[in-house]
């Protein structure tokens, strides 16, 4: 049962790295370094200053501002690309070079990119934790729409 | 919008050069495309976070590139790698892992790159100019290269540096750029007191309240009674850089991009200024520190990596005393760093107090801590940062004095005066 379909709504995003993806959002306000943050083995937010501390995000649509400090960020998601413990997608406030190089990547060894989409801020600000969403290769993510 | 390519750059992406400088031309023409880049430029340098063993991912990376042949093109430096190659059988390192970190090691020494293997490049003689362009990975060496050296670099995440070095090629973006090294936010310093302003212990905790708050803006910092030193700056940096995303910052009258205020900002101005307080420093230092009670397991210093001052300093700390039984005493250097602060007597005091070096890696980058080891205490705002995400393990935070009385005392103890 689609539970959110009154609030379904569709964004126009930058899709930095092309690809299509669905599930649940895991949203947070605030940016993400990977290394020290994200357990590629396990998919597990582990940066314990974080909002999304102790939270899943493997098979999820992840949604956060950009990443922040560590050059290991795009190592690490490309670890986690491998060994299957990815978001599905992620959802970015601005472009992040550290994301997109990582699905790049892994386009390049695995033939397996992950899509990496950039929405304006404000659009950004729209999303909710839990509430599922597609991405299409356009950029487009629908948010609120299929089987919850 | 396109990105538009020299007929070099089109002959290494048509692989006219060979395989490996199609793959790394290919990475760097698509990130050049997602960051809007108008044009490739020139880099004369290379500093690379790749080497580093992560996983089966980074390794087989690592593999295929050496695989296919590739050689860098500039003169290249290689950061901190997954082990120390010369003990880390005295350590918790899995055989496997070890194992897997050399391989990674060799396969990049295989390309050419110097066996610097240190997070501070800048302590070698691979320190680049005023001006310089240059590619590097590692934040805390990215943000030393731009605001003390004024050299030119843009955060280079991993797998992309190693693409900039096989090909001296890198999107014409971000800080390679005059426009984006302008300040955009003034921190004034007038509250911090000198006594605190001369104490390193002020610098890591400054800059990890400066990286939480600026996030991707340049920070300008005015107020330094004197000029803090290179040290002082790095731990100011590596700071910033690990609770924010700061590749440069300005210090008026002490880097070199920012002789007055008004040429921090270009001649325009801040978007937004903001006075530290003392009520913020404490904040943040109480942040850092995440050790509940005083039991202590280890000390461990250097991050980033000790610097031949930071041993000279520590030296006559040490003289005449022995670390408690229980607590381990580390500190995590350059090979070369080591090489010439044993040739200079520097580490002797510190084998007579218990204590112990690890080369070319850190606590963070590879698995050395046993089990048993549970809290540990530092002078280092990005060790106390990652240490508890990244090990699982509390830290507590301490200026360096606190970290050799809590050593000697076998738990943990801080002076809270320089701060009240």
């Amino acid at each position: 049962m689609d539970v959110t379909a009154g609030t379904a709504f569709v964004l126009e995003g930058h899709a930095l790295v092309a690809g299509e993806a669905a599930g649940q959002l895991l949203v947070a306000s605030e940016p993400l370094s990977f290394w020290g943050g994200y357990d590629s083995d396990t998919g597990e937010i582990i940066d314990r200053r974080h909002a999304l501390s102790g939270l899943n995000a493997n098979g999820r649509i992840l949604a956060i501002p950009s990443t922040r400090g560590s050059s290991t960020t795009s190592a690490v998601l490309l670890e986690a690309i491998r060994a299957g413990k990815a978001p599905a997608a992620i959802l970015t406030s601005e472009v992040d070079a550290f994301l997109a190089l990582a699905s790049i990547v892994a386009g390049e060894m695995y033939q397996s990119a992950l899509p990496v989409v950039a929405l304006r801020p404000e659009d950004f600000s729209r999303l909710r934790s839990g509430v599922r969403a597609t991405v299409e290769r356009s950029g487009r993510v629908r948010v609120g729409v299929g089987p919850v | 919008m396109s990105t538009s390519l020299t007929d070099h750059d089109r002959a290494l992406l048509a692989g006219e050069h060979g395989e490996a400088p199609r793959m790394a031309m290919s990475i760097l023409t698509r990130m050049a495309e997602v960051q809007g880049a108008e044009a490739l430029l020139d880099i004369t340098q290379a500093h690379i976070d790749s080497a580093l063993y992560m996983g089966d991912a980074t390794l087989e990376y690592a593999e295929r590139l050496a695989g296919l042949g590739a050689h860098v093109v500039v003169p290249t430096t290689l950061n901190v790698a997954g082990v120390d190659p010369h003990d880390w059988e005295r350590w918790a390192v899995p055989p496997e892992w070890a194992a897997k970190a050399r391989r990674q090691m060799e396969a990049y020494q295989g390309m050419g790159c110097t066996p610097s293997w240190t997070c501070a490049p800048y302590q070698t003689e691979a320190r680049p100019e005023f001006g310089q362009q240059i590619a590097w990975g590692e934040s805390s060496a990215i943000v030393f290269a731009n605001s003390v050296l004024g050299a030119r670099t843009e955060r280079y995440p991993d797998l992309l540096d190693i693409c900039a070095a096989i090909t001296g090629r890198v999107p014409a973006v971000g800080l390679h750029l005059d426009e984006n090294r302008r300040g955009r936010v003034l921190f004034r310093l007038g509250d911090i007191p000198s006594s605190l302003q001369r104490d390193d212990a002020l610098y890591p905790v400054l800059g990890h309240w400066i990286g939480s708050v600026a996030g991707h803006r340049v920070p300008v910092l005015d107020g330094f009674e004197a000029a803090p030193t290179e040290d002082q700056l790095k731990a100011m940096g590596a700071a910033m850089a690990s609770s924010g995303a700061v590749a440069l910052f300005h210090a008026v009258g002490v880097t070199p991009e920012a002789p007055t205020l008004d040429a921090a900002f270009h001649g325009g101005r801040p978007s937004e200024v903001i006075a530290v307080t003392m009520d913020l420093l404490r904040s943040a230092r109480a942040d850092l520190h995440t050790a509940g009670g005083d039991a202590l397991d280890m000390v461990v210093l250097g991050s980033p990596h000790f610097s031949l001052e930071e041993f000279r300093t520590l030296a006559p700390l040490l003289e005449g005393a022995e670390r408690h039984p229980d607590v381990r005493f580390l500190v995590t250097c350059g090979r070369a760093v080591k090489l010439i602060a044993e040739k200079a007597g520097l580490l002797g005091p510190l084998e007579r107090f218990g204590g112990e070096v690890t080369v070319d890696t850190c606590i963070l980058t590879t698995p050395m801590l046993a089990a048993e080891t549970r809290v540990l205490m530092t002078n280092s705002a990005k060790y106390a940062y990652y240490t508890p995400g990244l090990l699982r393990r509390a830290m507590a935070f301490g200026s360096t004095v606190d970290c050799v009385r809590s050593a000697i005392e076998g738990r943990v103890t801080r002076d809270d005066s320089a701060w009240t």
